[in-house]
């Protein structure tokens, strides 16, 4: 089996080897990767959407659709976790016996300086996900650090702390809700005689000149998008971690 | 050899990053190792985008002012895309990140659930034990 598959992984390894000729060189501004739309993006983003970062503005705009089910695919997988591993409280066999009662961990340093710590985290994280348009960052960047501030609660103190700060009741309804507010955007849109996600179709709600309007509603819907992924994927890196530490159980971590 | 080498190093390192996810999702016998393999794999194809998206000399792909200028309008900022790297491979590998995390998230649960059947990350252990039970292998 182990020579099958060095055999298999060498051959997959020549005939990545036999194309390299027709990659294109490292650096080179001209290859096709870099020529068509990318170069329109970056020529016309600022024009579009006023979003000097182009990142944020190909994601959350011109890419949108994408982005919404990429949120999607991580709430999915919130829902994946929860049906696989969650065992419910009436499903109580013989829990004694396998998970014995937590020691509080006796870790006073680490526990004043994680709670000195997470406020800071999490401004940084909403700072993050609020600058997004101006300066590295975005939803997804955003959601991570929030959701590694409520991690390091939990895996500090223990995860019962971490979970009566956020339970599992609210990062079931944040994931979704992210989600939702991601599609809400979309389908507000089409309620305003737009395609679905076409950001422009809110300028009414902006009002004055309808040209800047509708570039001003490009700016602001994506901060309302970006929100929407901060939501879910905050959410699904928490439950992620609480679920696998916890075996399921909900009641004691790492 | 060597000027190829130095034009084209960063697609050898993919190559090699690939096939040592390929070799441990098909060749390890532990889930643990194989979930371990495809994260490789994954950062592999993601080295892979963002190598084809830089550009020699040009930065990240955000856009910077105009000398002197303070304003938020678009004329003062510069649009050349000559300066900044290519931002779309960069965001295909934005979500490609976040959605790795969460397959391997949930790679890793089913694993923790087959830990809890079979009492076993091995996987022909794990056929063993289907076998003794009376399980077909499928």
């Amino acid at each position: 089996m182990k020579v099958l598959a060095f055999i298999l992984t060498v051959i997959a390894g020549i005939l990545l080897l036999s194309v390299l000729d027709d990659l294109p060189a490292w650096g080179d501004a001209q290859s096709p990767a870099n020529s068509y739309v990318a170069a329109y993006y970056l020529e016309n983003a600022m024009e579009q959407t006023h979003v000097p970062n182009v990142v944020t503005a190909v994601l959350a705009d011109y890419r949108s659709f994408d982005t919404m089910f990429e949120t999607g695919v991580v709430f999915v997988v919130v829902i994946g976790i929860m049906a696989i591993l969650r065992r419910g409280s009436d499903s109580t066999v013989d829990r004694k016996t396998k998970r014995p009662p937590h020691a509080p961990p006796d870790a006073f340093i680490l526990g004043v300086a994680t709670r000195f710590i997470v406020p800071f985290m999490q401004m940084f994280a909403l700072y993050v996900i609020a600058h997004g348009h101006h300066s590295p960052g975005g939803g997804f960047q955003g959601g991570v650090i929030l959701g590694a501030s409520v991690i390091l609660l939990a895996m500090t103190g223990e995860l019962k702390s971490a979970l009566g700060k956020m339970t599992e009741k609210w990062f079931i309804i944040l994931s979704a809700l992210g989600f939702l507010i991601f599609a809400g955007v979309g389908l507000v849109c089409m309620f305003y005689g737009g395609n679905f996600l076409d950001y422009s179709a809110l300028a009414p709600l902006l009002g004055g000149d309808p040209h800047t309007a509708a570039i001003m509603a490009r700016y602001h819907a994506m901060l309302w998008v970006e929100i929407g992924v901060a939501f879910t994927v905050m959410s699904a890196m928490f439950a992620i971690f609480a679920y696998l530490s916890s075996d399921g159980w909900m009641d004691r971590g790492l | 050899m060597m000027v190829w080498l130095e034009t084209n190093y960063n697609y050898l390192l993919v190559i090699i990053l690939l096939m040592t996810g390929l070799w441990a999702m098909i060749g390890k016998n532990n889930l643990i190792k194989k979930c371990i393999g495809m994260c490789i794999f994954q950062n592999a194809i993601i080295m892979f985008f963002i190598s084809m998206g830089a550009k020699g000399g040009s930065t990240i792909p955000i856009l910077k002012h105009v000398a002197g200028a303070h304003g938020h309008g678009p004329e003062s900022y510069i649009t050349d895309p000559a300066l900044y790297a290519n931002p779309l491979t960069q965001i295909l590998m934005l979500t490609a990140i976040v959605v790795g995390v969460a397959t391997l998230g949930m790679a890793l649960t089913l694993v923790q659930k087959i830990y809890q059947e079979y009492g076993t990350c091995e996987e022909d252990e794990i056929l063993d034990r289907m076998n003794e039970s009376g399980v077909s292998q499928g």
